[in-house]
C-alpha cells in the first residue's frame, strides 16, 4: 500500500496511468467486478435467500435445533483448541526460525508450509492410519484408555494440521523485517528472555498475531476435508458445522441447510470486519500488516 | 503499558471463550451407536423414536441413539479404523463380512437374527424423470446411446454393487449366460454413467436436486422418497427383472463387549422385527421381512417382479460375487478403466 504511493509520481499524479489506455484500464476492472460479483456476492446472496426462503420460524427452528447447536459448540470448541495451539506453535515457530540460526532451518521452513499444500483428505487418513484402531499407537492409546480419531481429540488434531502455517506464516516476515537491534539493546540492558519478549517483541508484532489469529480462527471453523475424515460422522458427537450443512443437504433438508450455512457465513462476515478493523488501526500505529 | 494490556486482553477473552465452550451439554446416558447406509436416515430417524420410547417403558431407562450415515462400504471402513459402533446396519452382507475378517464381528453374524439378519429388503428400481422422455423399461433400455445414467460407484456404495448386479442378471437371461455378451452390455451401460457419485444419497442428489440424467438406479425406498419430496416430477419405473437386496443389521461384538452394551444393543436390532418396527420400515418405502405386514404395503410395491437374490447361483452368495466382480483388478474395473 504505502509503496505504490511513493512510486514515481508523474506530472499529471496517477492520472499518468490512466492516459496509458482508458479502456484496458476499465476491462479490467470491470472484469474483476463481474468476477467476484458472479463467484462470491451473489453465492453469498442466495445462500441468505435460501436461508430465509421459507420464513423466520423455520430458519430459527433450525438454527436452534440440538444437533445444529452441539455441532456449533463442537465447532467452537475444535477452533479454540486449534487457534490457541496454532498461536503458541506460530510464536515459538517464528520466534527460533528468525530469532537463532541452525542446520536445518530452511527445512523447516518449508515443513511449516506443508498443511498449505497437501491435501486435507491426506491430513485426515494419516491420523487414521496413526491413531485409528489399525494404526501403530493404538496399543499406547489402549494403555490410557484414550479415542483420537472419530472423536473430538481427532478433530482438534485435524484443525490444527490445516491451520499450522497461519501464524508463524504471518509473524515470521514481520521479525525478520524488524531486526533484532532492539532485542540485543534490551538484552544488553539485562532484561530477561520473558521481560524482552513482552516490552520489545510482543509490542512490535502484536497487530500481525491477531491478524494472523483472525484467519486462523476463520479457516478452523470452516475446515470440512480433514475433519470429515477422521469424524466418522456421529450425529451430536463429532459433527462440525461444516458437516452438518453437508448431512442436513444429504437429508432433503435444503432450507435448513442453508439456514446452518448461513451461521457460518455470518461468521466469517464478522471475521473479515474484525480483519479490516486491525488492519486499519495497524496502519494508524504505522505498523502495517499488509 | 496499554498495548501490552489490550494484548493480555485479548488472551483472556480467548481463553473465556473456549473455556465456555468446554462446559458440558449433557448428562450421561445410556448411548449406543448405529453406524448406517445412505437412504436409512429417515428411517432410523423414526425409529430410533419408537425404541426409545420403547425401552423407556421396558426398563424405565433414556437411551440414546447416535447415528452415523454415509456410503455403505466406507463406513465399515470406518469402523474397521476405530469408529466405535454399536449396531452395523450396512447396504449389504459383504461390507459386514468385511468387519468380521477385521475380527470386530463374530463368525457367522448373519445366522443370529431371522431372515439372513435382513429385517427389511428392498430392491433396484429406475427413477425417471416426468413421462419417461427417454421411454425406460427395462435393462437393456440403459444400453442405449443418448440415455445419461446416474448411479454411485460400486467400489464404494452398496447400493451400487446391487445396481451392477441387477442389470447382470438382466443380462444373464437375455444373453443366455454368455458372458462376453454380457460384459458387453454392461460397459454400456457404464459407459452411459455421467455422474459416479461415492454414495446413494449423493447420486440422487445430482439426480433429483442437481437435474443430471435421464435416469438414476436407485433403492426403491430412496426412489419412492425422491418422488414424495418432489411430487410430480419423477416416475418409477420397475423392471419386470431386478435383485433383491437384503440389507443385512448386526451387533459389533468387539464393541458392544467394551462398552457393556450387549443387551441394549440386541434388543435395539430385535425391535426391527417387532410389529412397529415392520411398519415404520414399510412406511419408509422398505419392504417389510413380515409377509403379513408387507401385504399391508402391498399398494406401493410391485409384487410381480421378479426378484433373484444375491445367493442365487448365479452369483454364489456375497463373497464369491465380490471377488468376482468387485475386487481390485476384477470385472467391474476392466469395465470402467475401458
Amino acid at each position: 500500500m504505502a509503496k505504490s504511493r511513493t512510486q514515481a509520481p508523474s506530472k499529471h499524479g496517477r492520472r499518468g496511468y490512466r492516459q496509458e489506455n482508458p479502456y484496458l484500464r476499465r476491462l479490467l476492472i470491470i472484469l474483476s467486478l463481474l468476477f467476484t460479483i458472479l463467484m462470491l456476492v451473489l453465492p453469498l446472496v442466495i445462500v441468505i435467500y435460501q436461508a430465509f426462503g421459507t420464513g423466520w420460524d423455520r430458519f430459527w427452528a433450525a438454527v436452534t435445533n440440538t444437533f445444529t447447536l452441539k455441532a456449533l459448540y463442537l465447532t467452537i470448541l475444535t477452533g479454540s483448541f486449534a487457534v490457541i495451539f496454532n498461536t503458541l506453535f506460530g510464536l515459538t515457530a517464528a520466534w527460533a526460525l528468525t530469532r537463532y540460526s541452525f542446520r536445518g532451518q530452511g527445512i523447516l521452513i518449508t515443513l511449516i508450509d506443508l498443511p498449505f499444500a497437501i491435501s486435507p483428505i491426506i491430513a485426515g487418513l494419516i491420523f487414521i492410519l496413526t491413531y485409528g484402531r489399525l494404526g501403530w499407537a493404538k496399543p499406547i492409546l489402549d494403555e490410557f484408555n484414550l479415542k483420537i480419531v472419530f472423536a473430538t481429540p481427532g478433530l482438534v488434531l485435524a484443525t490444527i494440521f490445516v491451520t499450522l502455517p497461519f501464524v508463524a506464516r504471518e509473524l515470521i516476515p514481520v521479525l525478520t523485517a524488524r531486526g533484532t537491534d532492539e532485542e540485543q539493546a534490551a538484552v544488553l540492558m539485562g532484561a530477561g528472555f520473558f521481560r524482552v519478549f513482552f516490552k520489545v517483541t510482543l509490542p512490535h508484532i502484536r497487530w500481525a498475531l491477531i491478524y494472523s489469529v483472525i484467519l486462523c480462527t476463520a479457516r478452523a471453523m470452516g475446515e470440512f476435508g480433514a475433519v470429515s475424515v477422521v469424524s466418522g460422522h456421529l450425529r451430536g458427537k463429532t459433527n462440525t458445522l461444516p458437516l452438518h450443512i453437508e448431512i442436513l443437504y444429504n437429508e432433503h433438508h435444503y432450507n435448513e441447510a442453508f439456514a446452518v450455512s448461513a451461521i457460518l457465513v455470518v461468521t466469517s462476515i464478522v471475521i473479515l470486519t474484525a480483519r479490516s478493523v486491525v488492519e486499519y488501526l495497524s496502519r494508524r500505529e504505522g505498523d502495517d500488516v499488509r | 503499558m496499554k498495548k501490552s494490556f489490550i494484548v493480555l486482553a485479548f488472551i483472556l477473552a480467548f481463553l473465556a471463550y473456549s473455556g465456555l465452550g468446554a462446559a458440558p451439554v449433557s448428562a450421561a446416558e445410556i448411548e449406543i451407536t448405529n453406524v448406517s447406509y445412505d437412504p436409512t436416515r429417515e428411517l432410523y430417524e423414526e425409529f430410533n423414536a419408537a425404541f426409545q420410547k420403547y425401552w423407556k417403558n421396558k426398563t424405565g431407562d433414556d437411551v440414546t441413539i447416535v447415528q452415523s450415515h454415509g456410503g455403505s462400504g466406507k463406513q465399515a471402513r470406518s469402523v474397521i479404523e476405530g469408529n466405535e459402533a454399536d449396531v452395523l446396519t450396512l447396504a449389504l452382507a459383504y461390507d459386514i463380512d468385511e468387519v468380521e475378517q477385521a475380527g470386530l464381528v463374530a463368525k457367522g453374524w448373519q445366522a443370529r437374527l431371522p431372515k439372513n439378519s435382513s429385517p427389511y429388503t428392498s430392491t433396484i428400481v429406475f427413477l425417471v424423470r416426468k413421462g419417461n422422455p427417454k421411454n425406460l423399461k427395462d435393462w437393456g433400455d440403459l444400453a442405449r446411446e443418448g440415455v445419461g445414467i446416474i448411479t454411485p460407484n460400486p467400489k464404494t456404495s452398496g447400493g451400487a454393487r446391487w445396481n451392477y448386479l441387477a442389470a447382470w442378471a438382466w443380462a444373464d437371461k437375455q444373453y443366455n449366460h454368455d458372458e462376453k455378451a454380457i460384459i458387453e452390455f454392461i460397459t454400456k451401460v457404464f459407459n452411459n454413467v455421467l455422474v459416479l457419485d461415492a454414495g446413494a444419497r449423493g447420486s440422487t442428489n445430482t439426480f433429483v436436486q442437481n437435474g443430471q440424467g435421464d435416469v438414476l438406479l436407485a433403492w426403491e425406498n430412496e426412489a419412492y422418497l425422491s418422488i414424495a419430496e418432489r411430487p410430480g416430477e419423477f416416475e418409477i419405473v420397475t423392471p419386470p427383472t431386478s435383485i433383491l437386496a437384503e440389507p443385512p443389521v448386526t451387533v459389533v461384538d468387539e464393541v458392544v463387549e467394551k462398552r457393556g452394551t450387549r443387551e441394549l444393543a440386541t434388543e435395539y436390532l430385535n425391535y426391527l422385527y417387532s410389529d412397529e418396527g415392520q411398519r415404520i420400515a414399510g412406511k419408509h418405502y422398505y419392504r417389510p421381512s413380515n409377509p403379513e405386514i408387507l401385504k399391508e404395503f402391498g399398494q406401493y410395491y410391485d409384487l410381480s417382479t421378479q426378484l433373484i437374490t444375491i445367493d442365487d447361483p448365479l452369483f454364489g452368495g456375497w463373497a464369491t460375487a465380490q471377488k468376482y466382480h468387485f475386487s481390485d483388478g476384477a470385472i467391474f474395473d476392466k469395465i470402467y478403466t475401458k
